[in-house]
């Protein structure tokens, strides 16, 4: 993902010389390119992201488009109240930009699991967060930001997360993507895993349980109308993310639904639980012990709609 | 361009007075804090406004402007007076200040009130927003300058030296932060809590140029923030030593005004003196 975000920001950066990247002191192997070709557009503020978010404030109030670049936590988390106070506040047209969102880092520690930022960032007034699901929506989301006059977070993967779209979908921020139609079940997924809900949504379809699959790239704003379309045609909803379950996606439809006027789907949300990590793995090992990999996906969505069957069947 | 930029060092003194007056009046009677960080930095602000800055209250978003961040915003009151009285606004809003319904919040507030650049209140955030600010005009070459007015005490936080840091090595000679430097902080003495001393060499290791003025000699500063850069390619650090509460003598010094608001009749009396002053 970060790559087909990297390509797409340096043609941006071609046709628009309003496009910058600030990077603090992170992107090895990745950021170069750009930096050689657009060295007017293109600052290392080091390894200082409060300087990072300040300078790319004053940078946007003076007609930039400022895109951040850092891993997870450090260009979210360290620099929380300038994204709050100076992007956030003054509308600024900044671009927050986290590679490694979830446990893209897994076997690098605690420090480098990015497991609470969408839900601190979605907190934040005037701020869309976008978590694209695929390296094709990775590039979408990058224009799409660029035409977005203000704050955006845009949460990535790091690198080799297969292509899960078939045909170039029509994106659009704050409107999910349908990749599969179904009234039995549906499957709302952001990030990376969308790839595990599309593997995880074959399979059950294949038992002959109808599947709806929604990329929820925008996490804020959420695509209410989808979510509640889900709630009510169909009769049970999951939302899969490599995030905590408190407060992101599940999060976010969880307040959608308990706040529709009638009845609605029962909801399960998949996810990370909300806790330290504390045995050492790699990204899909430490997916495998929160349950988030297709196996466990596939199961436990299986014995819900078993155990809800006269529901669901 | 301002049109009191041209003013006499009289018609600066006069100006000082006029914004201390203002922010007793609006502290007093909000009944809020700071009138202290108020008063020790009228002069500076005064200077800039009347001299220094080139704006255009007629056009506040005049993309060749220089650009002014308050990032002491608690001072707000004072700050509120000096864009009034520089003809952002009128006068007569400054009775919004800190009042329900208004727009003049008690920290520096950008929203609905024309001339300001940043909103600002915790400390820290307005020079890594100026540096940006001076790197976009010393890219592209424009003739606009960025002036930071910082407190003491802010200088605790460690995004300022981040900003310092990356000031220096990008050779930001358009960028001048002025530190109202009247060496009372939240709580105590700077002295007392964290000692910043010595400060001009601390800017000067991080590759600024520093000048030490009096912060409340309007001459002084004319002359100094008159002739930037003082050193091409570095960024410009002015330490204005300056006395909390200066104007109303028996405010000066104390840490009581960083919090306390004078009276009605105590109000009149300070209004007496800076009127005589």
């Amino acid at each position: 993902m970060r790559t087909a975000f990297i390509e797409t920001l340096n043609e941006l950066a071609d046709q628009d010389s309003r496009v910058c990247l600030i990077v603090g002191d992170l992107g090895f192997s990745i950021i170069e390119a750009f930096a050689e070709k657009h060295p007017d557009q293109f600052v290392n503020a080091g390894v200082s992201e409060q300087n990072m978010i300040g300078l790319a404030v004053g940078m946007a109030l003076t007609g930039k488009i400022v895109f951040t670049y850092s891993i997870g936590n450090f260009g979210t988390l360290r620099c929380l109240e300038q994204i709050r106070n100076d992007v956030c506040y003054h509308r600024a047209n900044v671009k927050v930009v986290a590679v490694g969102g979830g446990l893209g880092y897994g076997n690098l520690g605690v420090t480098h699991h990015a497991s609470e930022d969408v839900a601190i960032m979605r907190a934040l007034p005037n701020m869309t967060v976008v978590a694209p699901g695929d390296p094709i929506e990775a590039r979408l989301a990058t224009r799409a930001v660029v035409a977005h006059d203000g704050p955006a977070y845009l949460r990535l993967g790091k690198a080799g997360e297969p292509v899960v779209h078939t045909t170039q979908p029509d994106f659009e921020l704050g409107r999910a993507l349908t990749l599969r139609e179904g009234s039995d079940v549906t499957l709302i997924a952001s990030g990376g895993m969308l790839a595990t809900a599309d593997k995880v949504a074959k399979d059950i379809a294949a038992q002959g349980i109808g599947v709806r699959l929604l990329s929820m790239h925008t996490v804020k704003p959420i695509d209410r109308d989808a979510v509640t379309r889900a709630a009510t045609e169909t009769r049970y909803v999951f939302t899969l993310e490599e995030h905590s379950i408190e407060g992101g996606l599940g999060g976010a439809v969880a307040e959608v639904m308990a706040e529709m006027d009638s009845g609605h789907a029962p909801l399960k949300r998949i996810g990370l639980r909300p806790e330290f990590n504390t045995t050492v793995g790699d990204q899909n090992y430490l997916k495998s012990l929160h349950g988030l990999d297709q196996e466990s996906v596939l199961k436990t969505i299986q014995q819900i709609i078993a155990r809800s069957y006269g529901r669901v069947g | 361009m301002s049109a009191d930029n041209r003013a006499s060092d009289d018609e600066l003194r006069a100006l000082a007075r006029k914004l201390r007056s203002h922010s007793l009046r609006m502290i007093s009677q909000a009944k809020t804090s700071h009138i202290g960080s108020c008063l020790s930095v009228a002069d500076i602000l005064a200077v800039l406004y009347g001299r220094i800055l080139r704006v255009d209250p007629k056009r506040p978003a005049w993309p060749s402007r220089d650009r002014l961040i308050v990032s002491k915003g608690h001072a707000a009151a004072i700050v509120y007076a000096a864009v009034a009285e520089a003809g952002f606004m009128p006068v007569e809003r400054l009775a919004e200040f800190a009042r329900n319904g208004g727009q003049l919040y008690g920290h520096v507030t950008h929203g609905g009130v024309p001339g300001i650049e940043m909103s600002s209140g915790s400390l820290g955030h307005g020079l890594p927003v100026g540096t940006g600010m001076a790197l976009t005009g010393k890219r592209a070459g424009e003739p606009w300058r960025v002036f930071v007015v910082m407190s003491d005490g802010e200088l605790d936080e460690g995004s300022n030296w981040e900003a310092m840091l990356f000031a220096c090595h990008h050779q930001l000679d358009n960028l001048t932060i002025i530190i109202d430097y009247n060496k009372i902080q939240s709580l105590d003495w700077v002295d007392k809590t964290l000692r910043l001393e010595p400060l001009a060499d601390k800017f000067r290791a991080f590759g600024w140029s520093v000048r030490e003025v009096d912060g409340h000699d309007v001459k002084e500063l004319s002359s100094t923030l008159g002739t930037l850069p003082l050193e091409g390619g570095k960024p410009n650090a002015i330490i204005a030593h300056t006395v909390k509460g200066k104007g109303v003598s028996w405010m000066e010094g104390k840490v009581l005004w960083h919090y306390k608001q004078p009276t009605p009749d105590e109000l009149v009396t300070a209004l007496a003196e800076v009127a005589a002053s």
